[in-house]
């Protein structure tokens, strides 16, 4: 993706609006999310609906800022974390944990100590993974992907041979416990997964001069002074990091990524991630809770809006193979 | 030929083993001894899966090889080019909204929206460029992903989330006697191909190409593509998607053979078979005496087999 250089002075100042308005309809759908069809107890609802809406918050920026840095150091739009199998990567390593230790031993051990060793087993792994699929002899965008696509459902299957090897009164018990949907926002997690993605946003804000030249390209990159491997190795941490919050949270998003950092770029009229990161953050803010506040209170159906996701994503991923936006 | 040999009493192995593999005892002593109780277990139960497993892995590989040929690309089977997926929602389309039709009317509604599947496949691929091979698996992916993704949603809707699992994930286990025999259509249909394996080769060269040869183009793929689909919708009705199945045989042959369709096909079919019989085996042991289902098992082998092709030296696509 070659930055556009020769961006107008003034959009900056376009930007800037319109995150500025962005910001404003995330409120709006923050607010109607926590007040519409309120029935009896407010102090109650709130509670309840403030936690939910909390998870919502935190998966949204931690989706949109996993992708667009995955994007800018794959350099192009349509690859994304969990196109590539991060998501799946997370619950089989989660699986097989529950297959290893069991119900009985998991009971004992701290669940915010476990999601921690399973991040940073999840990290440590796709690091491996990844680096080899970056920097190994694959250079075709097209195998990354269809490698990616492949891995994805090679480690779904092996989740599935693993849960189905587990004593199936266990597994029922444990599918409550250790596999979240939107509907099961994990919120025991809620606290530890704040401190990670805030602490993950804070070192990318600080990096968002770098990601802007990682976004030239390779070659551009280094003859502008930038450590390339060290560099792309980090985001890739970062990525995992925050792709093992969202998946612990509310479990697997296949598309949701790819959607809202394309509509960022569509929006924000520049390629300075001080812009576009800010942007598909609240876009996917804005989408999440926007609509999860329709779908649950307005059409009632509870648990569509993964299927929803997955369906548009789809489309919109099709769309960009068949305009030949993958080159 | 002797390669051959091998793989036809590694095949017989295999069959003989699942007939006798399972969770009650069943020796063939008992069986040549006449035994009664394990004939009877025999003829109800084991024979009846055995010749499923067969009859399902042999004609979805078969149906694979039609895809590849018809779509000019090494990746391309039901399972990757959203026919597997279109037949499921015709299934649950059939399930909705003809609860009382007997199954081979429900059959043939899935095949119709499988055929439907496997023309909106190949009528994206005429319109894009395909500046890589690996973008035909992507985009038939990606296709089955949509398809299933609406899928899932009426399946929601409707509360059939739990049909719908039956017969997205390939499973043998409930096969019995009286209730596999629509199998046998299946294979005789990819039977067939073998007799019109020359028009599809040919087809497979293109349109101009085939057109040029004087051979009827559209009737050629709208045969071809009739043969994957019904055999797509009777696999998918009776046991379940297994996935990369077509993906696998075809191209195991393909690496012992090389290209030529007629003389690919019954090693094909055989390799497929085998394939089935070994991942169906593998399921009702690894968990004994619990089973996992050969739609899981073949995913697992089916996507290490793919990734081997997509990363492999032999085959270096990128």
């Amino acid at each position: 993706m070659p930055a556009d250089l020769t961006a107008s002075p003034g959009s900056g100042r376009s930007g800037g609006l319109i995150l500025l308005a962005l910001l404003v309809i995330a409120l709006f759908a923050c607010t109607a999310f926590m007040t519409v069809g309120v029935t009896g107890g407010w102090a109650f609802v709130l509670q309840l609906r403030a936690v939910k809406l909390a998870a919502l918050l935190l998966v949204g920026c931690a989706i949109a800022l996993a992708t667009v840095l995955f994007q800018t150091v794959s350099g192009n739009r349509i690859l994304t974390p969990s196109i590539m199998g991060f998501d799946a990567l997370y619950i089989l390593i989660q699986t097989a944990a529950v297959f290893a230790i069991g119900a009985s031993g998991l009971n004992l051990v701290d669940k915010r100590l476990l999601f921690l060793g399973q991040a940073a087993l999840m990290t440590a792994f796709a690091a491996l993974l990844y680096r080899w699929l970056f920097t190994g002899a694959v250079r075709s965008l097209h195998l990354l992907l269809l490698a990616g696509v492949v891995l994805g459902m090679l480690f779904r299957s092996i989740s599935n041979i693993l849960q189905r090897m587990i004593d199936p009164n266990e597994f029922v018990v444990l599918q409550d416990r250790f596999f979240a949907s939107f509907n099961t926002v994990d919120t025991t997690l809620l606290g530890v997964a704040a401190v990670i993605i805030a602490l993950a946003a804070i070192a990318i804000w600080r990096m968002r001069a770098t990601l802007d030249v990682l976004g030239l390209g390779r070659d551009a990159a280094i003859a502008l002074g930038v450590p390339y491997k060290r560099t792309t190795m980090t985001v890739l941490l970062l990525v995992a990091a925050l792709t093992s919050t969202s998946t612990a949270l509310v479990g697997p998003v296949a598309f949701f990524g790819l959607l809202v950092a394309n509509m960022a770029y569509a929006l924000i009229p520049s390629h300075r991630h001080a812009l576009t990161l800010p942007a598909a953050a609240l876009i996917a803010v804005i989408c999440l809770v926007g609509g999860q506040t329709v779908l649950e209170r307005v059409f009632a159906f509870n648990t569509a809006l993964a299927i929803i996701v997955e369906f548009l994503g789809g489309i919109v991923f099709l769309f960009m193979l068949v305009r030949g936006a993958v080159r | 030929m002797t390669r051959t040999a091998a793989a036809v009493a590694v095949f017989l192995l295999l069959a003989v083993a699942s007939l006798f593999a399972g969770v009650s005892d069943l020796t063939p002593g008992a069986v040549l001894a006449g035994d009664p109780a394990a004939l009877n277990l025999l003829l109800t139960s084991r024979a009846p899966r055995t010749i499923a497993v067969v009859l399902a892995g042999g004609s979805v590989a078969i149906a694979g090889l039609i895809m590849q040929m018809l779509a000019r690309n090494r990746f391309a089977e039901p399972s990757t080019s959203g026919t597997v997926d279109a037949a499921s929602l015709g299934m649950l389309c059939a399930t909705l909204l003809l609860p009382d039709m007997p199954v081979i009317v429900k059959m043939m509604v899935a095949a119709a929206f499988a055929l439907a599947g496997a023309g909106l496949f190949m009528g994206v691929l005429a319109r894009i460029p395909l500046s890589s091979p690996l973008v035909t698996p992507l985009v038939g992916l990606m296709l089955g992903n949509v398809i299933g993704a609406a899928t899932s949603f009426i399946a929601y809707r409707y509360d059939l989330l739990q049909s719908l699992a039956a017969w997205s994930n390939g499973d043998f286990s409930t096969i019995l006697r009286g209730r596999y025999e629509l199998l046998w259509a299946a294979f005789a249909l990819a039977a067939l191909a073998w007799f019109t394996a020359d028009r599809l080769t040919v087809a497979g060269l293109g349109r101009d190409f085939s057109v040029n040869l004087g051979l009827n183009y559209r009737r050629v793929l709208l045969f071809g593509l009739s043969i994957v689909a019904m055999v797509t919708a009777m696999v998918v009705t009776t046991v379940g998607m297994i996935p990369f199945l077509g993906l696998a045989a075809p191209n195991l042959a393909s690496m012992a053979l090389g290209d030529n369709m007629r003389r690919a096909i019954p090693l094909t079919a055989l390799l497929g078979a085998g394939l089935a019989l070994a991942c169906d085996l593998l399921g009702r042991l690894v968990n004994y005496p619990f089973e996992i289902p050969i739609g899981t098992m073949m995913g697992v082998i089916g996507s290490v087999l793919f990734l081997y092709l997509l990363l492999g030296k032999r085959f270096r696509a990128g």
